[in-house]
């Protein structure tokens, strides 16, 4: 939920959970790094936001819940604040684990509720009303607590000085494919690609295309994201959400298709395996897109396989995952045409072999600890 | 009195894909390729809902949900 939108206050609230959506590395979503960087550097801003979204709700608890390795930061900042006496409610910091899906909201509340950390069917009773211990239950993602926080030290005049009417502050992004590592930047809502990216329309044809919104986000044409706002309705514009924040530029000297594959591939090993559609859906687009990539004389139906099983599983999960997945393929399929047609055509890519360039986590694992 | 309108909801982790639903609700129901239940974008009519009942009682894994068209709900249709 956007910093900017009001907190829903229906009635007095349970406990409020942190998470970091997208934990940093071989954990969550691998090409971001943004909340890792805030919980590292800033960890009392993300905690302020906490308590005060807390308070405003009159909630009893605040669970920090954020990757294994940051734990021991995130207590340390707990401590601190504990001996001056700052928090209203008690701040809990729970590890977790590394998997993709460990953040999504239902998941954070299964584990905390001693469950695997996996989603859970929402259709009936969601979170917000019956979540954490049975009670109402927030979640929020850690950049939003830190927006939060500074609305709440300098006001919401101060906040809007950035960022445009609909969308005021800024964004944080995790820029990868630009420079030799990954990098974050924060950017007023509004800004666009091009400038921020420190891209002009010459150098954009150096790239094959960006993908915005990470894993489960939207590939845009390359000369289309040198203007592309970055805002939501920016981003609306070209199908594509923010999400995550995460922005990759893809270079020309890797095998696009081979690169979506890859990726598809490992999102196959971490969706949570637990609904049909899901997991056979997704199977599926893995194995249709590996044999684009690599094996196109096999194939007997390309695109065309690609597109219905992309609606094939599309809302059709307890969670949003296979939503994504559809998305990062679709949009693949659109961008990259071109080069589908080539493989159709030739039957071969000399790029194909080519080591993958899009960030994942090796080796390419399945979660431990969730059956199959 | 608004009439209240209903439509299907599957929990898609309890679902195990058998098929059930499909052959006791043919009108609103269908099976995707796999086996797993799709449902018609058309509400259940007041007139279907015995016939909608019948099939979320009868499910093997009570995965199917008969809910008030305009409830708000998480992700799963
Ligand atoms: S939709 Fe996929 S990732 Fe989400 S819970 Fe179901 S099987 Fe797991
Ligand atoms: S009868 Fe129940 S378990 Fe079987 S396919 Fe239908 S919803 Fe799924």
């Amino acid at each position: 939920m956007p910093a900017f939108r009001p907190l829903p206050n229906g009635g007095r609230l349970g406990p409020a959970a942190v998470r970091s959506w997208w934990p940093k590395g071989a954990e969550g979503e691998p090409a971001s790094a943004k909340d890792a960087v805030l919980l590292a550097r800033t960890p009392h801003l993300v905690l302020d936001g906490a308590t005060a979204a807390a308070a405003a709700l009159g909630a009893c608890r605040v669970v920090a819940y954020v990757p294994e390795h940051l734990v021991p930061g995130v207590r340390r900042a707990v401590a601190e604040r504990a001996r001056h006496g700052l928090d209203p409610v008690p701040i809990e910091v729970v590890g977790a684990p590394s998997a993709f899906l460990a953040g999504q909201e239902a998941a954070v509340v299964s584990a905390l509720n001693g469950g695997p950390p996996m989603p859970t069917f929402q259709g009936l009773v969601p979170i917000r009303r019956r979540g954490v211990q049975g009670r109402p239950t927030l979640v929020h993602n850690v950049e939003t607590l830190a927006h939060l926080a500074l609305v709440a030290r300098f006001g919401a005049a101060w906040f809007r000085q950035v960022g445009t009417e609909r969308a005021p502050g800024t964004v944080l992004l995790t820029v990868s494919g630009r420079s030799p590592s990954p990098v974050v930047i924060e950017t007023p809502l509004g800004s666009r690609a091009g400038e921020v990216l420190g891209l002009s329309n010459e150098e954009a044809t150096q790239y094959a295309g960006a993908l915005v919104g990470g894993y489960g986000g939207t590939w845009v044409p390359i000369e289309a994201m040198v203007d592309l706002e970055l805002s939501p309705e920016g981003a609306r514009r070209h199908d594509a959400v923010l999400g995550p924040g995460v922005v990759v530029l893809l270079g020309k000297r890797t095998c696009p298709l081979a690169e979506v594959a890859r990726v598809v591939r490992f999102l196959e090993a971490q969706s949570a395996g637990q609904c049909g559609p899901c997991i056979h859906g997704v199977a599926g687009l893995a194995a249709t897109l590996g044999a684009l990539a690599w094996a196109p004389a096999t194939l007997r139906r390309g695109p065309e396989e690609l597109v219905e099983l992309a609606s094939l599983v599309e809302g059709r999960g307890a969670c949003r995952h296979p939503d994504g997945v559809a998305r990062f393929v679709t949009s693949a399929c659109e961008v990259f045409a071109d080069e589908v047609a080539r493989h159709l055509r030739t039957g071969l890519c000399p790029l194909a072999a080519a080591p993958g360039t899009l960030p994942l986590p090796r080796p390419l694992a399945r979660p431990a600890g969730v059956a199959w | 009195m608004r009439r209240r309108v209903f439509r299907l909801l599957v929990d898609p982790i309890a679902c195990d894909g058998h098929g059930m639903c499909a052959e006791l609700f043919p009108e609103r129901i269908a099976l995707d390729r796999f086996g797993y239940p799709v449902f018609s974008d058309q509400p259940v009519s007041p007139d279907l809902l015995p016939l909608a009942r019948r099939a979320t009682t009868m499910c093997p894994q009570l995965a199917l949900h008969l809910v008030e068209a305009n409830a708000s709900g998480g992700a799963g249709r």
